[in-house]
């Protein structure tokens, strides 16, 4: 099983997957990883499983491809494909005469992919592992499927060894364990929200990970943290103002009138109204981050990254999120 | 943009999807991951429960605990359960006009089902639930999922026990796999390279087209593995014809006029994209779409010119409006000025802050509202939903 001693450094590990729930920006938190691991001079591979464009937008370039592309200095980005990743493999494996074989290829694969179990898992492991083994990066971080599909794809090189007695995909399962079981080169990385679901997905994926995966939970980043808007005193102040005479006494110092003609609070009040949502918002999340600590195994680490109410998703948030990233990481 | 507060008054484009659940028998509510499918499937169906009438049923693939909380359920089961009157009467519904039942869609469960269904006789049957392969394609195969999901709605909406079915998608890595999986599995099972393995090696009569398959198989996989998947669809295939009838069944049922798609989605850019591409989905394959709903939007006030003017009053002079308000008659009470300087430019850049935020949603909103009639939108919450109340409260602004 996976080594009790974790490295200190997150990118100092070889692989790295990026999972968690649907939309908690698994996509922005592996792509600022990667952007943060290159700018430290790491020759990076980012990897997008799923196809879905994402680590594009998230460096406002042309669509990714299986062939790996240069999207920022250092940082290169792939999608994963796996009918390309067998014959790849097969090219470099088998020395199959490829081109008289594609077709035949092409309709095995088909049914390879849709029935075998595991075979389209361990093609996508197995180009991943492959390019950690060959050393071609200095690290390799993967834009992984979501919570409800890692740990399927994680465990395929066991489920095939149960499965498969013999057989070429039989014989390159065990490098690829070695690979995904040691866990200072190979590492999960968690992305949640302060959030109910997101909270409770990560906690039973932690568990599953430790009972039905070889591989080691590096960290988990909680993404979009809200800021705490008040001290203790000055919410006391902030209730202070939200007592109608108050209110009232602030719009005659702002000075805006009232634009419904009432007691001279309209201006203010959705003033007071989004920080009052701030504050239950923060409060709400805190709770949620309480039972995320509480139910993560002792000494897990957790990064934070600050909600960013960005004006869009792009290079520029990207690197506000790998600068986020940075500091919780001491650098 | 509106002048007036308008934090109540749902937003442009607004509209209510009461019509859509009294005319149709089934809803499928779908959309990319943490959009909200199973809390708005639930809360729709709690609302057309409590005022449509008829037997009401939800099937959820999310075993969110909390919400079967909601639905005062100890847990969720594949058995369709009835939520209990008094909790429509803890919600302040005193009589609902209908009932609400709850199910949630276990996998493994629903294939053995199936395959005791057509399974021809009990040694078949018992040989299929304990091949290791099945237990292995029926949970770790993904699209299994998906099919069974379509399946097991099909079952229940044929059954006639139920007015109206609500159903959440599952987490599909690509949200249009769900309506594909029938046909897939139909197409897999009569596939020629099934065929191919399904003969038994020693009668192998090797083609031009077969011979470069067995052996590129062969190669990869190994012939022990290749002949435990043949015995595996040798058996599976005796149940061939009322699989494959059936996964026509299922897919006939999503194009069915009783059958509309409501697509989730919150306005970040990834699901919205994700949206726009499955509304062009469904109607590449003449699905109904039936509304668009909008979750966890910011309320539109914060995009009000007046009270940005204030914000940035707030933020760029806290110390004279805190003077200001502090040697107001009586304000000296509210805290030092410097203190209430710190709140108020707080106050004003935590505004701008989700400023930036609703506006870029605000857009967002603008180019969905072009590919769907109906629109709904559910304000941001700043609590979870904990019971009937919650997701009634939640579903009152889909029915507005």
């Amino acid at each position: 099983m996976a080594s009790p001693v974790p490295p200190t450094d997150l990118l100092d590990r070889r692989l790295l997957f990026v999972t968690g729930k649907g939309g908690v920006g698994k996509t922005s938190i592996a792509a600022a990883l990667g952007s943060l691991a290159a700018s430290q001079g790491r020759r990076t591979l980012l990897c997008e499983v799923d196809t879905k464009g994402d680590i594009a937008g998230a460096f406002e370039t042309a669509p990714t491809e299986f062939r790996e592309r240069e999207v920022a200095p250092g940082l290169l980005a792939m999608t994963m494909d796996t009918e390309a990743s067998l014959k790849e493999y097969l090219g470099l494996q088998l020395k199959l005469p490829l081109l008289a074989r594609l077709g035949p290829l092409a309709r095995t694969f088909d049914f390879v992919a849709n029935a075998a179990p595991g075979v389209k898992e361990i093609l996508t492991v197995g180009k991943l592992c492959y390019e950690v083994r060959e050393r071609h990066y200095d690290l390799v971080v993967v834009d992984a499927p979501a919570s409800g599909h890692i740990v399927g794809q994680l465990a395929a090189p066991e489920a095939i060894n149960d499965l498969v007695k013999v057989g070429l995909v039989r014989d390159q399962t065990g490098w690829m364990l070695d690979i995904l079981g040691d866990a200072p080169t190979t590492g999960v990385v968690v992305v949640a929200t302060p959030e109910e679901m997101p909270v409770n997905e990560t906690l039973e994926l932690t568990v599953r990970l430790r009972e039905e995966t070889v591989v080691d939970l590096a960290a988990v980043v909680v993404n979009r943290v809200l800021p705490e808007l008040f001290t203790r005193g000055e919410e006391k102040i902030f209730r202070e103002l939200r007592r109608p005479d108050r209110t009232e006494d602030l719009a005659a110092a702002v000075g805006v009138p009232d634009p419904g003609g009432g007691p001279g609070r309209g201006s203010v009040e959705p003033l007071l109204d989004g920080a009052e949502l701030a504050v239950k918002l923060r409060r709400t999340r805190a709770e949620h981050l309480g039972a995320l600590r509480e139910g993560l195994p002792p000494g897990t680490q957790l990064l934070y990254v600050p909600e960013l109410f960005q004006r869009s998703h792009g290079v520029r948030a990207t690197r506000q999120i790998a600068e986020a990233l940075g500091a919780e990481l001491g650098y | 943009m509106a002048a007036r507060r308008s934090g109540s008054r749902a937003p442009k484009g607004a509209s209510s999807l009461e019509p859509l659940l009294a005319a149709k028998e089934i809803v499928i509510c779908c959309g990319s991951g943490g959009v909200g499918k199973t809390t708005t499937a639930a809360a729709l169906a709690a609302m057309a429960a409590a005022n449509l009438g008829g037997k009401v049923l939800v099937i959820t693939v999310d075993p969110a605990r909390r919400l079967a909380n909601a639905l005062g359920l100890e847990r969720f089961g594949n058995v369709e359960t009835q939520i209990r009157p008094e909790h429509f009467a803890a919600a302040g519904v005193a009589e609902p006009r209908g009932e609400l039942w709850a199910a949630m869609l276990d996998t493994k469960q629903s294939w053995d089902e199936l395959v005791r269904a057509h399974a021809p006789d009990a040694a078949t049957r018992d040989a299929i639930l304990a091949n290791p392969l099945y237990a292995n394609i029926t949970s770790r195969f993904v699209q299994s999922h998906d099919y069974i999901a379509m399946e097991r709605l099909y079952e229940i909406h044929a059954s006639g026990r139920y007015d109206l079915i609500l159903v959440d998608t599952p987490p599909t890595r690509n949200a249009i796999d769900f309506l594909e999986a029938p046909e897939r599995m139909a197409d897999f099972f009569s596939s020629r390279l099934l065929r191919w393995l399904t003969v038994p090696a020693r009668s192998r009569v090797f083609t031009m087209a077969s011979k470069p398959f067995y052996t590129v198989a062969d190669r990869i996989l190994g012939t022990q593995f290749l002949q435990d998947i043949a015995e595996f669809f040798l058996l599976f295939q005796t149940m061939y014809d009322g699989f494959v009838e059936r996964a026509r069944a299922v897919t006939r049922t999503l194009s069915d006029k009783r059958t509309t798609f409501v697509v989730v989605s919150t306005l970040e850019p990834s699901p919205v994209r994700e949206t726009e591409f499955f509304v062009d989905a469904l109607s590449d394959r003449k699905l109904h779409l039936g509304a668009v709903v909008l979750n966890k939007v910011l309320p539109d006030w914060f995009r009000d010119r007046d009270a940005t003017a204030v914000a940035h009053r707030m933020s760029t002079d806290p110390a004279g409006l805190a003077k200001a308000v502090t040697e107001a008659p009586g304000g000296a009470g509210i805290g030092a000025p410097d203190q209430v300087a710190r709140v108020l430019a707080e106050v004003g850049e935590s505004f701008l802050n989700f400023q930036v935020v609703a506006t870029r949603e605000d857009e967002q909103r603008a180019e969905l509202a072009a590919v769907a009639d109906v629109v709904a939108t559910i304000p941001y919450a700043d609590h979870d939903i904990t019971d009937l109340a919650g997701l009634l409260e939640l579903g009152s602004w889909l029915w507005r």
